[in-house]
């Protein structure tokens, strides 16, 4: 079985399954690998292969579009068609229009935290929450990786309030009712100096969106 | 073996104005503090503490920052340093007339709250010599052309770190547009999820890809501003 450490979703992403024979792939974001994996044995979408690059990619938004490019076209010859499992993601439009030119779709909205909450009620809310900063699952599970870190937050804790000094609130969009993250996002949250919202949302747009490809 | 400690008050103007840039670099903030006041009491000019010592040094950040070498982090380290020295020569600036190059208003578009790039340009614009209006965070196309038309501006910079809020920056460039008053500011853009096509689209003169290409764009522009005016 692939090693589905939150580790190596964020550093290595996740390779086809040997012998996968589904006709749709599904290149995803790592971050997004274990709701995908849970909509796929849940709906039992058998028809759908799921591969996944580097969450760490976000670190790094323009790397992006190539990056989806490059594992569209070494898998397109094997699969019926492929599905891209990101949204803008910070590529200011740049991976939609490599989409339609590699002809192949991918989620609507600006990002994760979109989709997850639903795009439509997403932008409703963003007027409001111009000042809230988002977590999700993953992200809970990996706040020291893709936050904290890489923020120099470790080495230089004086940094916090020039990172988030103009954040109002941390809103935690749980895409699972699971006590463990729960408590995280609260360590995270006194962290951050900043009061906590938890937000159940599930998996969103992202299950409407997969179903849409399925059969 | 430890360290030598080194005696900054010690140090000749050249090998200080060196160590200073080390320190700029490293993001020691007290070390800076100390270094400027030595200067002035060698009766050094602020204006010459600013260029030669601390823009000279931010400057090495920033290619450093552009290579790879140097990160988020250490440039705001180095930023915060900077910003303790910048701080004890203000008031000096403002008294011993240094030169000014042009003014510019400067603040994230509406929805956008992420300001540590905005706040970079200001303080590497004011460094090289602008004088800065920072309108701060979330700002509409009224809160930008009401203060430039509240004053003698040349530019109009705008910030934005997310997809979701650059477009705005069409909007204010199209007001601009509508009003007829497009043309007396050079509009530069800037943020992460931007690029040079994206700067051309909206109607911007330029996208600057960092805080250094932003004071280096600005000063070209008032260079062919000044040229134009003497012609």
């Amino acid at each position: 079985m692939a090693d589905l450490s939150d580790r190596r979703l964020t550093e290595q992403g996740m390779k086809i399954p040997d012998g996968a024979a589904s006709p749709i792939l599904i290149i995803a974001c790592g971050a997004l690998a274990r709701e995908i994996l849970a909509l796929i044995k849940g709906q039992s979408w058998d028809h759908l292969t799921l591969t996944c690059l580097p969450a760490n990619l976000h670190l790094y938004p323009e790397k992006i579009t190539d990056a989806v490019t490059e594992a569209v076209q070494k898998h397109r010859a094997d699969f019926d068609q492929i599905f891209i499992a990101y949204a803008d993601c910070g590529t200011g439009g740049l991976l939609e229009k490599r989409c339609a030119e590699l002809g192949v779709q991918m989620i609507k909205g600006p990002h994760c935290y979109s989709f997850y909450e639903g795009n439509d009620r997403f932008s409703t809310l963003a007027e409001d929450e111009i000042t809230a900063f988002y977590l999700t699952d993953f992200l809970v599970k990996q706040f020291d990786a893709f936050v904290w870190k890489p923020m120099g937050l470790d080495r230089h804790p004086e940094l916090r309030d020039m990172y988030f000094g103009n954040y109002t609130k941390l809103v935690y969009q749980a895409q699972t009712d699971n006590p463990d993250l729960d408590q995280k996002a609260r360590d995270i949250a006194a962290k951050m100096n900043l009061p906590l919202e938890r937000r159940y949302t599930g998996y969103g747009d992202l299950a409407t969106t997969l179903a849409g490809i399925s059969h | 073996m430890s360290e030598e400690e080194i005696i900054l008050s010690e140090l000749s103007d050249e090998d200080l104005n060196l160590q200073m840039q080390d320190d700029l670099y490293d993001g020691m903030k007290e070390e800076i503090e100390e270094g400027v006041n030595i200067f002035l009491e060698r009766g050094w000019q602020p204006y010459d503490i600013l260029t030669k010592v601390l823009v000279e040094g931010m400057r090495i950040v920033g290619i450093d920052f552009r290579d790879g070498i140097l990160f988020v982090p250490e440039v705001l380290l180095a930023a915060n340093a900077m910003k303790g020295g910048m701080a004890i020569l203000k008031p000096l600036l403002a008294e011993t007339g240094a030169p000014r190059l042009g003014n510019m208003v400067i603040g994230t578009v509406k929805g956008d709250i992420h300001d540590i790039g905005k706040n970079l340009v200001t303080m590497m614009m004011e460094g090289a010599g602008f004088e800065v209006k920072d309108l701060g965070i979330n700002n509409d196309a009224d809160a930008y052309i009401s203060e430039l038309e509240s004053g003698q501006y040349d530019i109009l910079g705008m910030s934005a770190l997310l997809t979701t809020t650059m477009p705005y920056m069409k909007v204010v460039i199209d007001t601009l547009v509508e009003k007829g008053t497009r043309d007396d500011y050079v509009v530069l853009v800037g943020g992460a999820p931007l690029n040079e096509e994206f700067g051309n689209a909206i109607g911007a003169d330029a996208y600057c890809r960092d805080a250094a290409v932003a004071v280096e764009t600005a000063k070209e522009f008032m260079a062919k501003r000044h040229n134009q005016l003497a012609g």
